[in-house]
């Protein structure tokens, strides 16, 4: 019997384990693809809100506050690319400044600090990119942004370094009530733990309604990315949001934490839960909503583009607590936007939470450092020296646009809960994520997979099992 | 390290490039080449089809780089393999250029001259902005290539490709002759972006259906390449509501064009022309960076490799003349005499007329020419100047003008994009018009 399992491997759930992990207790997490933050958490905006957009009181203000607070500490702490660029609400007209002014006094409500509304020709001062267009605008310098997988990543390292463990392509299949605790049903084998918590994303609901009556719903909401070359990375430097529509927070334009550009997302109610394809009317979309907010959007620059599922629940707010009807089963259901943002305070709240009905010992050996794996292309050249001394592995260039070498994906198979898959390296090293778009490093990256995992070139995967890049040897078709 | 030229990239560019310019009298240089052999793209294109021009004989790729490689080493031309280039900068009239390998770590040499020779790399999916899922099995041409011939690797079983570039069509037939089942070539213009060569020998020869103005609107399969939607387009290139189809296959090829890849000419601050993704450069293939000359596919992307190897020559006699120009008077030993023989045009009494720029114009269905700029007092007899054109002509004519008055006029039955051009211009006749600022390319139709 464990004494906690977390449906979901996400950056919810990752975050909840790495909290947990701070007590003595028997975690581990079950997650139905071949790695963590396979879901909403791999494709999203990469956002850490400052915290004005939500109703003051809801759940997702203050733990949007909290997790912005956050977020600083825990990028030293667990090694992983953060900053705080500031964010822009833009209005293009003068008659919706109410709406702004609205939002200003929300966030100041909800306590986000050094709201300010200015001026279109102060926004363009510090933003000189910004369309001419723009009258007013709503300033959040406390605003920022984050690698989404390297914050997963980061959390469920640390968490697996402090005894929690992970059942990747595991997939949950039933979760009974039974006495003194749940049956876990999965695709391999039963689990039985005291407490459950439901991490799963688009699935929460699914999942939650398997042991409760008070029935909740969640709709997947796709929301499409396009991403854009580095070169044209400095088009602006704060996010830069619209005033919302009914559908969320309209089309954002922002740099990413690694130096590209991205715009999007729309927002469309789908009924497939796996539907993370993008459609050519979503992507033109994008691109002319994002096209406001800026003089020129440069579309000739853009890398590649993908679409993620929110997990929209009826209600509009985050479903996180114990079940009524279900002792022991914790919900972190509804986990949409600024779910990122609010991970870290999730995981606290839900955390404390937790021990607070079902009491447990802090652990005395708790890490709560980890290093991440070394990046060639942001070291000095000393730096890139000093490496290279200690493994020449680092002097192998692997991924020429993202300037990646082999000691950082042998690093990143090596270390614990590490890469199997192309996708696994990809998001923790950044080969394959520049603008030729693995075609020049993939190859080299499934012959370096295989040879540290110990299989054949043709078992390597993109991400879950059936991604297969190659299917035979020649003349064996 | 200080070298008096570093040559960037060991494919048939670079080989060619360091030939020309160790025959013209440059010993302390070096090539560096990032894979574990030189060759570059051409060990991977092991059909024939190359050296017609060269060597008036059909070779595969790796023999026609053998020739190359061979001469490289009877020339004992230093080269250093799995070696990347990371960052060239400039201190003075010296360019540093930055590597890595494993023998040596991080190393940066002092060079008086840098030759690019990076070649290029294709448009990805990502690029295209196809919409769809982004399952395992879908490849660039290249890749997919590598895959087959160099690992022996089948990347897919029932193929569709998109866009009908080059290596495109060289994988139709080649996944045809590995037992791969290739549905169709669909190419988004009205014309295929390929050699008419290869249209006959690798599609029509196996019955491979091409599909002109038609392009991918939609991937399907969550994991692996399930289906493709293809769709005919209109003239401009907009999917045509209604005339989606859906084509089972678990592989999807790119073939929809090379950029040359200029991301270290880009950090050291070369001039870039917007058409053709390259640097600028004059007659000289140098660039508007003292020392630094580009030629290959990293300059623009060709059509077939016996111009890169002649392009390239030129650029490493360019770059020795470069060099020898600029080195100590006092040192007239037998390279020096070699440069002089060779090259020997660019002496002091042009070199007052150095600041005779002649523009060279690319207009009417001319989309860029290379180079773009002659300086007279550096010029060869002959220069070759080499282009594109923007679509597909027959029965048309090249025209070219020394300002106004028209030089020469070639007669050709057809022009294509998918086919590199060149005129070959005489210093004679440039000279012999007073204060000529400008020579014009067009493309002339009836």
């Amino acid at each position: 019997m464990q004494d906690i399992i977390i449906i979901g491997a996400g950056v919810t759930g990752c975050a909840i384990a790495r909290e947990l992990s701070r007590y003595d207790l028997d975690v581990c997490v079950i997650e139905k693809s071949s790695d963590v933050c396979e879901g909403t958490s791999k494709a999203n905006s990469g956002i850490v809100h400052a915290g004005y957009d939500a109703k003051p009181g809801s759940l997702k203000a203050k733990l949007n506050v909290r997790g912005n607070e956050m977020m600083e500490q825990l990028s030293k702490e667990l090694d992983f690319p953060f900053k705080r660029n500031g964010s822009m609400v833009l209005c293009f007209d003068e008659k919706d400044k109410g709406q702004l002014e609205r939002l200003l006094d929300q966030g100041r409500q909800n306590g986000v600090k050094d709201l300010r509304i200015i001026t279109g020709d102060e926004a363009r001062k510090i933003e000189p990119g910004l369309s001419d267009e723009v009258c007013f605008a709503l300033y959040a310098p406390t605003g920022g942004i984050v690698c989404p997988f390297n914050l997963t990543i980061a959390l469920a390292e640390n968490a697996a370094v402090n005894g929690v463990k992970f059942h990747l392509g595991t997939k949950v299949t039933d979760v009974l009530k039974e006495d003194g605790g749940y049956l876990v049903k999965t695709s391999k084998g039963d689990f039985k733990s005291r407490i459950v918590v439901n991490a799963s994303g688009v699935y929460a609901a699914k999942i939650h309604n398997l042991v409760s009556d008070e029935k909740i719903n969640i709709v997947p909401r796709k929301g499409e990315y396009c991403l854009f070359d580095k070169m044209v990375g400095g088009l602006v430097s704060s996010t830069i949001f619209q005033l919302p529509t009914k559908y969320g927070k309209g089309v954002l334009v922002t740099p990413t934490v690694h130096g590209n550009l991205l715009v999007g997302p729309n927002a469309v109610d789908i009924d497939d839960f796996e539907g993370v394809n993008t459609t050519a009317e979503g992507l033109s979309d994008i691109l002319k909503r994002g096209g406001l907010s800026v003089k020129q959007l440069p579309t000739r620059q853009i890398i590649t583009s993908f679409a993620g599922l929110r997990a929209h629940e009826d209600k509009g707010d985050f479903v996180i607590g114990e079940a009524n009807d279900a002792p022991g089963f914790f919900d972190a259901a509804g986990i949409e936007s600024p779910g990122l943002s609010c991970a870290p305070a999730i995981g606290e709240y839900l955390a404390d939470m937790i021990v607070a009905k079902y009491p447990a010992k802090k652990k005395e050996n708790f890490v709560s450092k980890r290093k991440g794996i070394p990046s060639m292309a942001l070291a000095s050249p000393e730096e890139k020296k000093k490496l290279i001394e200690e493994n020449p592995l680092y002097a192998n260039v692997v991924c020429r646009c993202e300037l990646v070498t082999e000691g950082e994906i042998v690093d990143s198979i090596k270390r614990p809960l590490g890469a199997t898959t192309l996708d696994g390296v990809k998001r923790r090293t950044r080969a394959g994520m520049g603008r030729c778009q693995a075609g020049f490093c993939s190859p080299k990256t499934v012959e370096i997979l295989a040879r540290e995992l110990g299989v054949d070139e043709a078992e390597i995967t993109k991400n879950d099992r059936g991604s297969e890049f190659i299917l035979g040897d020649i003349k064996d078709v | 390290m200080e070298k008096d030229l570093v040559i960037i990239g060991g494919g048939p560019a670079g080989l060619a490039a360091a030939i020309a310019a160790k025959e013209a009298g440059v010993s302390n240089l070096l090539i560096l080449e990032r894979d574990n052999k030189l060759g570059g793209i051409l060990n991977q294109c092991i059909h024939n089809g190359f050296g017609l021009h060269t060597f008036k004989e059909e070779l595969t790729g790796p023999e026609y780089a053998a020739r190359f490689i061979d001469k490289a080493l009877k020339l004992e031309i230093p080269y250093k393999l799995e070696t990347m280039v990371i960052d060239i900068s400039r201190d003075g009239d010296f360019k540093m250029v930055s590597y890595m390998n494993r023998e040596e770590g991080l190393v940066t040499v002092k060079a008086k001259a840098v030759i690019l020779c990076m070649g290029c790399r294709e448009r990805s999916r990502g690029a295209l902005n196809i919409p769809g899922y982004r399952p395992a099995g879908i490849y660039t041409a290249g890749t997919a290539q590598r895959y087959v011939n160099i690992e022996g690797r089948m990347p897919g079983k029932e193929v569709v490709i998109l866009g009908s570039g080059d290596i495109g069509l060289i994988m139709a037939r080649r996944m045809t002759f590995e037992g791969a089942k290739v549905k169709l070539v669909a190419e988004l213009m009205p014309y295929s972006g390929g050699l008419k060569r290869n249209i006959a020998q690798c599609l029509k020869d196996f019955d491979i259906p091409l599909l002109l103005s038609h392009t991918v609107v939609d991937i399907k399969g969550k994991e692996r390449v399930e289906a493709v939607v293809i769709a005919k387009v209109d003239e401009n290139s907009k999917p045509i509501p209604g005339t989606e189809e859906e084509i089972k296959c678990d592989t999807l090829l790119l073939s929809c064009g090379l950029i040359p890849e200029n991301e270290l000419s880009g950090g050291l601050g070369v001039g870039m022309n917007r058409v053709t993704g390259g640097p600028l450069v004059n007659e000289s293939l140098e660039t508007d960076i003292e020392g630094v000359f580009a030629c290959g596919n990293v300059l623009h992307v060709h059509d077939l490799v016996d111009y890169v190897s002649e392009e390239s020559a030129q650029a490493g006699k360019k770059a020795a003349e470069y060099l020898g120009v600029n080195e100590e008077k006092d040192s007239c030993d037998k390279e020096r005499c070699a440069i002089k023989e060779t090259g020997g045009k660019s002496d002091d009494k042009d070199t007052e007329k150095a600041d005779h720029f002649i523009k060279i114009n690319a207009v009417d269905g001319v989309r860029y020419t290379v180079p773009s700029v002659i300086r007279l007092s550096h010029m060869e007899d002959r220069q070759t100047v080499r282009f594109r054109v923007g679509a597909v002509y027959k029965k048309a004519a090249i025209q070219v003008l020394a300002g106004d008055k028209e030089i020469m006029n070639l007669k050709k039955a057809a022009l294509a994009p998918g086919e590199m051009e060149q005129v070959i211009l005489q210093k004679s006749v440039l000279e012999s018009i007073p204060d000529l600022e400008e020579v014009t390319i067009r493309v002339k139709t009836d």
